[in-house]
């Protein structure tokens, strides 16, 4: 099986985030960057899979947001081949650019299954992983939560839920895209040491990818961070005193007669 | 010397645990093991343990491990060095056992409990265990009334770089200690700085939970930032730094002068004395931290500057200095009281508070950052509260001084 990975690199919300000059975009330039959450379950169930029933797991990330040590963090936990697409721009293309970009990267893979994770924070017009799928003409999945190998090679099993903890079990006949939401495990902690010696034997596979011309069908106008209009009331006094004003709360907001 | 250790680490993955303790600094004296139970016995963990001390060392030398480092044991000791200073043959459990044990887990994939996984990424990212911005690590100071020098900002000769710590940093109790200690240092007339957003962890909690990877890169890292900078000496509020200053960073090739507040104050005691005018009524009782105490046997310092304190009555617990029973947080067992409890154990500190109110003491004196939020926790769970305060050294040396800011005292 030849199991493909994006990982994107996300503004790190650890950081406070500040609007760039422009008035309509983060700055980039001041923001730290940490792998998206969901892409680092798409990465820990390929690594599974590859474990499960032996497979080729191939990275493939965009050139943004200090990546290369995520990239040798991927390597380290037993990704096969990094394919790193140069980007000197300072903010990140639209979704629907990245996708296309991505998506003539993982044609020539001939992936079985492609994982992207299903959302990610900084994703303003659209998720990644639907349009990946469009763009390789192959059949999409969402907001799984889990696969496993199952003894016909051409499927995998995916697990998804649905509200009321309903939990659905689909037969994916591959080559397909999945949108994960989280791996059958958390992903894994990989040793610093391990990360330090794939810095040194790992060779990134540069492949320049033009940036596509597809127009993203959102525009930001203004971009400001969010205004705090009231806080919290915190009630101060003997237990009998706040008891009694949260009754009195309660009745002002008509939740108690 | 980095890269020589870096290969070093590499060249001993390959071998057995047992070669793997013989090679590292200090292991060969694990061969010296009789077997005698004295470290299982004296660790106040131990009988939680499916491994204590002694068992590891057997199993080690039997080469059978697998079943070893997939135990909970693996993660349950808390780096109070009671198992080394108890060790007849002067075998350096602590330091050297359990460090090799759990890389060797960490290298076999297995992994820590989740608390420690993620206060290790947070270490890798931010440089700190919590996983806060580093560009928040001088918030302590903000509206301080006193001249705070940022190093990374403009870069002075000082006679102090103080080493805040992280949890001093970011922590809203330890913060309010961190400010007593800069008034307390500008009323003495030390011309100190600070690292500001550069600062990082020194480690040493790393370094014991066996991931040496990123202690490696924590010790290349501040080895840099150290040489940037003029000062006379570090000092530094968490003694488990100190610690790896002293005795680690060497290994390393970096040997800068350090202390322990503690140490640096008693130093200073009768210029200190002198500034000491307000009565602070109370009996106190101290407890050791275990690196500065037990590791260091730096046992005097924190009670002199004590009984420096006009009105400060000092009582001692029934296990104190070398005896002194952990506070459990050491070595990462910050990280690692849902583990210990569900495996078995219990909160060391919960005892502790018990026996310093057996004391009849209104304060238990603490010298450790850790130890604050420790202690405080388990008063509120032992019932003791208003009946037994925690407070660091630091705070009631400025409450006599005046220095503390309103509401802290």
């Amino acid at each position: 099986m030849r199991i493909a990975v994006v990982l994107r690199q996300v503004p790190d919300l650890v950081e406070p985030l500040e609007v760039a000059a422009s008035g309509d975009a983060l700055d980039f330039e001041q923001a730290s960057f940490l792998l998206n959450e969901s892409d680092d379950h798409a990465l820990e169930q390929a690594i599974l899979l590859k474990e499960a029933v032996g497979a080729t797991v191939i990275v493939v990330a965009l050139d943004f947001g200090d990546v290369d040590n995520t990239l040798y963090t991927a390597a380290a936990k037993g990704a096969d081949r990094i394919i790193k697409i140069p980007w000197d721009e300072d903010r990140p293309p639209s979704t629907s650019s990245l996708a296309a970009m991505l998506a003539s990267v993982i044609k020539t893979l001939e992936a079985d299954l492609v994982l992207v994770g299903c959302q990610a924070h900084h994703e303003l017009d659209g998720s990644l992983a639907p349009e990946l799928a469009a763009g390789l003409g192959l059949p999409y999945v969402g907001v799984i939560r889990g696969v496993q190998p199952t003894e016909d090679a051409q499927r995998v099993r995916a697990f998804k839920e649905f509200p009321g903890a309903v939990m659905a079990q689909m037969n994916v006949r591959l080559p397909a895209v999945l949108g994960i939401l989280a791996a059958t495990q958390a992903p894994r902690y990989v040793p610093v040491s391990r990360i330090r010696a794939a810095a040194k034997s790992t060779k990134f596979d540069e492949q320049a990818v033009a940036a596509a011309e597809s127009e993203s069908l959102l525009k930001v106008c203004s971009l400001s961070p969010p205004q705090a209009l009231q806080h919290a009331e915190m009630l101060d006094g003997s237990e009998e005193a706040v008891a009694g004003r949260i009754v009195d709360i309660l009745m002002e907001k008509g939740l108690l007669k | 010397m980095v890269e020589q250790q870096a290969v070093k680490s590499e060249a001993k993955k390959s071998s057995t645990l047992l070669e793997q303790l013989i090679s590292a600094p200090d292991g060969e004296s694990v061969l010296g093991c009789m077997q005698c139970g004295l470290c299982s016995g004296s660790c106040p963990l131990g009988y939680a343990m499916e491994f204590p001390p002694r068992k590891i060392v057997l199993e080690a030398r039997s080469g059978n491990i697998d079943r070893l480092v997939s135990s909970p044991s693996v993660w349950m000791c808390v780096g109070c060095y009671t198992c080394a200073l108890r060790c007849p043959r002067g075998i350096d459990l602590t330091d050297t056992v359990w460090p090799a044990l759990r890389d060797r887990a960490l290298q076999m994939g297995i992994q820590p409990p989740v608390e420690l996984r993620v206060a290790f990424q947070n270490l890798y990212l931010y440089g700190n265990m919590l996983g806060l911005s580093p560009r928040k690590r001088l918030d302590w100071a903000k509206d301080l009334d006193v001249t705070v020098r940022d190093l990374s900002k403009e870069p002075q000769p000082v006679e102090v770089l103080w080493l805040v710590g992280c949890y001093p940093s970011y922590y809203p109790r330890n913060q309010v200690v961190t400010r007593a200690f800069a008034r307390l240092l500008t009323a003495m007339g030390v011309r100190w700085g600070v690292l500001g957003k550069e600062e990082k962890s020194l480690g040493d909690c790393d370094r014991l939970f066996g991931e040496e990877g990123l202690f490696e890169m924590l010790v290349e890292s501040n080895n840099k930032l150290f040489q940037q900078y003029q000062f006379e000496k570090l000092v530094l509020l968490d003694p488990h730094s100190f610690r790896a200053l002293q005795k680690f960073y060497p290994r390393y090739g970096v040997n800068v002068p350090a202390q322990h507040y503690t140490m640096f104050l008693a130093d200073r005691i009768e210029q200190l004395r002198a500034l000491l005018t307000k009565p602070v009524n109370a009996t106190v009782t101290y407890h050791d931290n275990c690196c500065v105490g037990r590791r260091c046997g730096s046992y005097e310092p924190p009670r002199a500057l004590l009984q420096a304190i006009p009105g400060v009555k000092l009582v001692e617990m029934r296990r104190n200095r070398e005896d002194a029973l952990c506070c459990g947080g050491g070595g990462g067992g910050m990280w690692l009281d849902g583990h210990i409890t569900q495996n078995g154990g219990h909160r060391l500190s919960d005892e502790r508070v018990k026996e310093a109110a057996e004391t009849g003491a209104d304060i238990l004196a603490v010298s450790c950052p850790f130890e604050l939020s420790r202690f405080e926790d388990s008063v509120k769970l032992a019932n003791l509260e208003g009946k037994l305060l925690v407070r660091d050294i630091i705070e009631l040396l400025a409450e006599s001084m005046d220095l503390n800011e309103r509401g802290a005292a």
